[in-house]
């Protein structure tokens, strides 16, 4: 449900109101429907070399109505800047202008992406500068784009073509109605690992996945979504919850395990049940988490202890135990659910961040650890959420937040789990130890 | 073990069968797969605004989610309830339609007082044995809160002559025969229609006569509260119920309680009979509202959906006994299925590893363990040489009973053959054997059923 301001702001007379009082105008975001086109209208794909060129030449082959030079006032579904033979930052200047022409040109809901090389992968202090200067042009576009339109990017590891199986699956990512509340992020395409899947609407077919803290919110959200694109659920829930997990469960025909994960055994119990039920294991979601804030001044052992337990003690514990077993080895796929708190920090919340941002050292250290198997480990950052959890924020504080971002609006529990989807795919197999935000470009910790 | 073929007092025995029958080799297995319950709660408490349909198509779907039941069509469901709606008349079936089971599941209801849940266990596991059906959903569900209530009898013959009348005079006529006291509301009881006596009554007379004390009742009304505490602590319900309305643990669950404070308690029962009376609130059972469900299937059937073999069920007994003569007490039937049951296959007491003996009322466990071990009761009523012999109660319900959890009438059935199938797989093999549990259900009229079930 997207919130009653930007109801009002979309229809009749609260739009013309919205209008003369300058008043901000959310609109209402393109979202993934399955049988929904990738994008809506022609694609314009901006900048010179091979890179460029076979990118085209795959987008015409998805049957997508690509153009290489603008056609003056035709409403654009997306432009595709490409940037990746970049040696100085000069080298911007021409493809970046001539995608600024058409910037009016685009439609609600558009998109941006960049494709560019990751600053990292250089020694040359020219192409690092012109790298690096991406970065800056991409997440200052995005806070310029109107009408829902996003602006993200795809950052090629030295040897990462831009028809790499990743840099494509981000490019349909980020050119869906998947990466709806994806603003002003990058995702760095580091191997040429991962495939595309042969039926784009059920990229997950045969999979099994488990999810933690699955009986409601983001955890139901993430649950639904994996079902919807082909994956055997086990939804994962404290006894507690069973209630809620079993709607759940039987919402997306998959089976309840009610499990507290921070037990002992939690990940043994975990590769059992799916291993003894539906025959192995290959996706892993660590969405199970709670909140105890606390100014730290105020902060009692349980508070703190709770929440490391829970939300990264746990989780180290289940993916040591996963890394053991034999049931995880055929391309696994872990995704965590982190937290802009962990990133930007947030008052009153030391021990949850310290725990969120474990999750994102925790992933980046794993990564190599699966990569033996042809697997992948990341983690969804999302910012503010229209949750159960959110609803009990106070009004004015809830307002204020949830219109904090680019896209000025909250977002949905359907939008983490769609990019927790694509990373758990096999499109995004080239993607690994890395952090996505999904906070409509939270001006809140960059 | 002689065959109970005539005994000295008792009828004929027809039910007599050849030893081993049960076990025919065309028979297949028929296997319990797990089971689901909602916590039990004290009548008057969380489920007070919640039918028995509400309740049983919970406990489907929470066994539905476990195993990935949805859109399953299982062979047959089989449930009841013991305080049951006229408009119920479907109750089973009403509950599959609400739940995540294909449409096309069959469903009957079934009612034999507290044994109903054990009994919709014994009755599906035949027709799996059979081959009639592959899979198959036992239950039971009671609400004593939400209790039907009849109008009186004169109110009814009043309303069926007045839809009878076919003139506005006739009407009238019949109306004018209406009196106050017919406005009267007939609510249900649990006393027995051919004694006029309640059960907790009934039992105090038993209680009397096996000379079972105040304290031994209590100490094991405690065992049971410590015994399904520690089995909460443990998880072990964590696979065996899913939580309802805010309730994740049985309500009636006193965790606490001290053989002290349960000496404390006033009795509630006998006490008009001139001996002391024992029976208080705390070693009987409370009215409770709750629902199981237990999912059984051919071995192929569990094996086809990746699901677990807990155990088998062996087999089953009924019996009944002339309470309304006094010859037994009313909740004595089960001391006689159980050695006749035994004898069917070859076994004794040392050869079961778990008792999961119905806590009605601790009178009621007390007496028949203690009828079991009377030499002249044995011989005289059960027509054996000597005693049967005694209960380990280091086996006696080992993970507490109805005295702590409970005992929505036909829900408990379904509670303890979830339980102790679990209990049997986690203790595998004894001495070379499948572990073996017996299970023991007293109901009013004068009845009992009686299984064993054996880890798979």
């Amino acid at each position: 449900m997207t919130d009653k301001y930007t109801q009002f702001v979309n229809r009749g007379l609260g739009k013309d109101i919205a209008k003369k009082l300058g008043l901000s105008q959310p609109v209402v975001l393109r979202r993934h429907r399955p049988g929904q086109p990738l994008v809506q209208g022609p694609v314009l794909v901006q900048g010179a070399g091979s890179g460029a060129d076979e990118l085209a030449a795959t987008l015409l082959s998805w049957n997508l109505d690509v153009r290489r030079h603008a056609v003056p006032r035709e409403k654009l579904g997306a432009i595709i800047l490409v940037l990746d033979e970049a040696a100085r930052p000069e080298d911007l200047e021409k493809p970046v202008l001539s995608a600024a022409a058409s910037l009016r040109d685009l439609a609600a809901n558009a998109r941006v992406v960049t494709v560019s090389r990751a600053a990292a992968g250089t020694t040359d202090p020219a192409t690092a500068a012109a790298r690096q200067g991406v970065d800056g042009l991409l997440r200052s576009l995005a806070k310029e784009l109107r009408a829902g339109a996003t602006g993200n990017g795809i950052l090629l590891a030295d040897g990462a073509r831009t028809t790499s199986p990743s840099a494509l699956g981000a490019l349909r990512f980020f050119l869906s109605g998947r990466s709806a509340f994806v603003d002003g992020q990058f995702l760095t395409v580091s191997s040429e690992a991962g495939h595309l899947p042969a039926d784009a609407e059920k990229p997950l077919a045969g999979k099994v996945a488990v999810v933690t803290g699955a009986a409601r919110g983001i955890g139901a959200a993430i649950a639904r979504t994996l079902y919807r694109d082909g994956a055997t659920v086990v939804v994962v829930d404290i006894p507690a919850a069973g209630d809620h997990l079993a709607k759940v469960a039987n919402e997306v025909h998959g089976t309840a395990l009610q499990l507290d994960i921070s037990r002992e055994d939690a990940g043994q119990r975990i590769i059992d049940h799916a291993v003894e039920r539906h025959g192995g294991l290959d996706i892993l979601i660590h969405n199970a988490g709670i909140t105890r804030d606390k100014l730290l001044a105020n902060m009692d052992q349980g508070r703190w202890s709770s929440v490391i337990a829970v939300n990264i003690a746990a989780q180290l514990r289940i993916n040591e135990a996963l890394l053991a077993s034999e049931h995880f080895r055929n391309s696994p796929r872990i995704v965590s659910v982190a937290s802009t708190s962990g990133i930007a920090g947030n008052r009153g919340q030391t021990n949850y961040a310290a725990s969120k941002g474990g999750v994102m050292g925790m992933v980046r250290a794993t990564a190599p650890l699966l990569a033996a198997h042809g697997g992948s480990i990341n983690a969804v950052a999302p910012g503010f959420i229209e949750t159960e959890m959110t609803d009990r924020i106070p009004f004015a504080t809830r307002e204020v937040a949830r219109r904090l971002n680019s896209l000025q609006q909250g977002g949905q529990p359907g939008d983490v789990a769609e990019a927790i989807a694509f990373l758990a795919s096999d499109a995004a197999g080239g993607i690994s130890g890395e952090v996505l935000r999904v906070c409509g470009q939270n001006l809140v910790g960059a | 073990m002689p065959e109970n073929g005539t005994s000295a007092t008792g009828p004929k025995d027809t039910t007599a069968r050849a030893a081993g029958s049960a076990a025919a080799p065309q028979l297949r297995k028929a296997v319990v797969v797990g089971g689901n319950r909602i916590p039990f709660a004290r009548t008057g408490g969380a489920y007070t605004k919640s039918s028995n349909q509400d309740m049983l198509t919970a406990a489907l779907d929470g066994l539905i989610a476990r195993f990935g039941l949805q859109d399953e069509r299982i062979g047959e469901v089989a449930a009841g309830a013991v305080l049951k709606h006229s408009r119920d008349f479907n109750l089973t079936r009403e509950a599959v339609l609400g739940s995540a089971l294909s449409a096309e599941t069959p469903a009957y209801d079934l009612q034999q007082a507290c044994a109903t849940g054990l009994e919709t266990v014994l009755g599906l596991a035949n027709k799996i044995k059979l081959g009639q059906i592959d899979s198959a959903i036992a239950g039971g569900v009671d609400s004593a809160s939400d209790a039907p209530i009849a109008v009186s009898e004169g109110l009814r013959e009043i309303l069926l002559d007045l839809n009878r009348a076919k003139t506005l005079p006739q009407r009238l006529q019949v109306l004018s025969r209406l009196r106050p006291k017919d406005l009267a509301p007939d609510a249900p009881n649990t006393g027995e229609p051919r004694t006029g006596l309640s059960m907790g009554e009934h039992q105090a007379l038993t209680t009397a006569q096996w000379k079972i004390t105040r304290e031994a009742q209590d100490e094991l009304a405690y065992n049971s509260h410590r015994n399904l505490a520690a089995a909460y602590d443990a998880g072990f319900f964590d696979e065996l119920l899913t939580p309802y309305r805010g309730l994740s643990k049985d309500s009636n669950l006193r965790p606490d309680t001290t053989l002290e404070k349960l000496a404390g308690l006033k009795p509630v029962f006998g006490k008009n009979l001139g001996a002391e009376a024992t029976m208080t609130a705390g070693n009987s059972t409370p009215l409770t509202d709750g629902a199981s469900t237990v999912l059984l299937a051919s071995e192929d059937w569990a094996d086809a959906h990746d699901l677990p073999k807990l155990a088998t069920v062996l087999d089953g007994e009924a019996a009944a006994v002339d309470f309304v003569h006094g010859k037994d007490g009313l909740l004595m039937a089960p001391a006689f299925a159980v050695p006749r049951l035994l004898a069917r296959h070859g076994l004794g007491f040392e050869d079961i590893d778990f008792f999961e003996i119905h806590e009605a009322f601790a009178g009621t466990v007390l007496s028949t363990l203690a009828a079991w071990e009377d030499e002249e009761f044995c011989r005289t009523r059960l027509g054996l040489d000597g005693a049967l012999g005694s209960v380990d109660r280091a086996k006696l319900n080992v993970n507490g009973s109805s005295l702590a959890a409970g005992h929505p009438f036909a829900a408990t059935g379904g509670r303890i053959v979830a339980s102790l199938a679990k209990m049997l797989h986690a203790k595998g093999q004894v001495d070379g054997r499948p572990a073996r549990g017996l299970i023991s259900i007293c109901a009013a009229g004068g009845q009992g059923v009686v299984a064993i079930l054996e880890a798979h």
